[in-house]
């Protein structure tokens, strides 16, 4: 099976079994361990990750959805940092523990890919999904209204 | 216990279709024949209803059954949130339909339904999974607001009665309620004896029962 991660063509074994979530896959094939496993079910959205720059729960995606496709983690989301986001993220110092920031920044860049600048109704659709045991909702959408260039207070 | 909820259910079929109007009333209808709650009639079951209007009617209540199932009407919601589970809960994660009643950016329904079930998540999947528009809204809906719905094409998806009865007898995602996978119970019948309800449903003129008369 091969997949594009992070613009690097991979090939996984032929014992790979299809069903394999795409997160195990990332994690423990490829060694990316920047992506985190949370609930395991697709609730609470710390192992997003972008499938041909589509937001997806990689423990709930078969690794062979993936199979010729591209995916982007958040090793990949930029080469150093510099990703708007990212840099929305430490300018406003959004995590707290830091555990579901990479889900966080992944679902933030993938709106912004499709929303350059999102309505806070836009944010709060789009980021339902993604918890926070630390609460950092508002820096959260203050950081996506920054990297979108708009008053980081709400309107 | 049960056999006694399968005769309500015969009774109810029969005397839910007493429509028509005029002068003289109309003679009672035969009743059907008894099934358990998880099971559909066949076509054949409704022959003994002589007139073909009060048997379309018949059939479409039957219809009906699957139609109003929290499988397929969990998807039909007639606001923008889908909802989930026998109690018809709302969906959690909260998802809303989106432009294109497939979710929003970050929140699509394929961000985490797959194109089939999931074994070992739960979470359920079926290929195309989406929302169906807000004009085939059936949450909160009569079977004969249903029934008006599905035969308007500018409320159906554009579709004619013979796509209605191929797309109830085979679409995947409309299949999904026969097989929802974990625990889930799944509509009555098979999506096969489905088709078969609608499709002489339309044989038999396509009529709605009235919306006072369920």
């Amino acid at each position: 099976m091969k997949i594009r991660v992070n613009g690097v063509d991979q090939t996984l074994d032929d014992n790979v079994d299809p069903d394999m979530p795409l997160l195990w896959a990332i994690r423990d094939l490829l060694g990316l361990t920047g992506t985190k496993y949370g609930c395991g079910e697709a609730l609470c959205g710390s192992c997003t990750v972008h499938l041909d720059g589509h937001a997806v729960r990689s423990c709930v995606t078969p690794v062979r959805r993936a199979s010729g496709r591209s995916v982007v983690t958040i090793e990949g989301l930029s080469k150093d940092g510099n990703h708007p986001v990212q840099k929305a993220w430490l300018a406003l110092r959004v995590p707290q523990c830091g555990f579901c920031q990479s889900g966080q920044i992944m679902s933030a860049a993938a709106l912004l890919a499709a929303r350059p600048r999102p309505t806070d109704d836009e944010i709060d659709t789009s980021m339902a999904g993604n918890l926070c045991r630390c609460g950092t909702y508002p820096r959260i959408r203050a950081a996506i209204r920054k990297a979108a260039g708009l008053p980081e207070d709400a309107t | 216990m049960v056999g006694a909820m399968q005769r309500t259910l015969g009774v109810c079929a029969a005397i839910a279709v007493h429509a028509c109007g005029g002068s003289s009333p109309p003679a009672p209808l035969p009743p059907l024949r008894p099934v358990a709650a998880n099971e559909l009639r066949a076509p054949a079951d409704f022959a003994s209803i002589a007139d073909r209007t009060q048997r379309s009617r018949s059939l479409f209540l039957e219809a009906s059954r699957v139609l109003m199932h929290p499988r397929c009407v969990n998807c039909h919601p007639a606001g923008d949130v889908p909802h989930q589970g026998m109690q018809m809960m709302l969906h959690d994660p909260p998802v809303v339909r989106g432009p294109e009643d497939a979710g929003v950016v970050g929140m699509e329904c394929l961000t985490c339904h797959q194109d089939r079930n999931q074994p070992l998540t739960r979470v359920p999947g079926a290929p195309g999974w989406h929302l169906a528009p807000i004009e085939m809204a059936w949450v909160g809906k009569t079977a004969a607001y249903i029934c008006n719905q599905i035969k308007d094409p500018a409320r159906n998806g554009g579709k004619t009665l013979a796509q209605i009865v191929e797309h109830n007898a085979h679409d995947e995602l409309v299949g999904w309620g026969w097989k929802p996978g974990a625990d889930r119970e799944p509509a009555p019948g098979t999506q096969a004896q489905f088709g078969a309800i609608v499709a002489a449903w339309v044989e038999t003129g396509a009529a709605c029962p009235e919306e006072n008369k369920q």
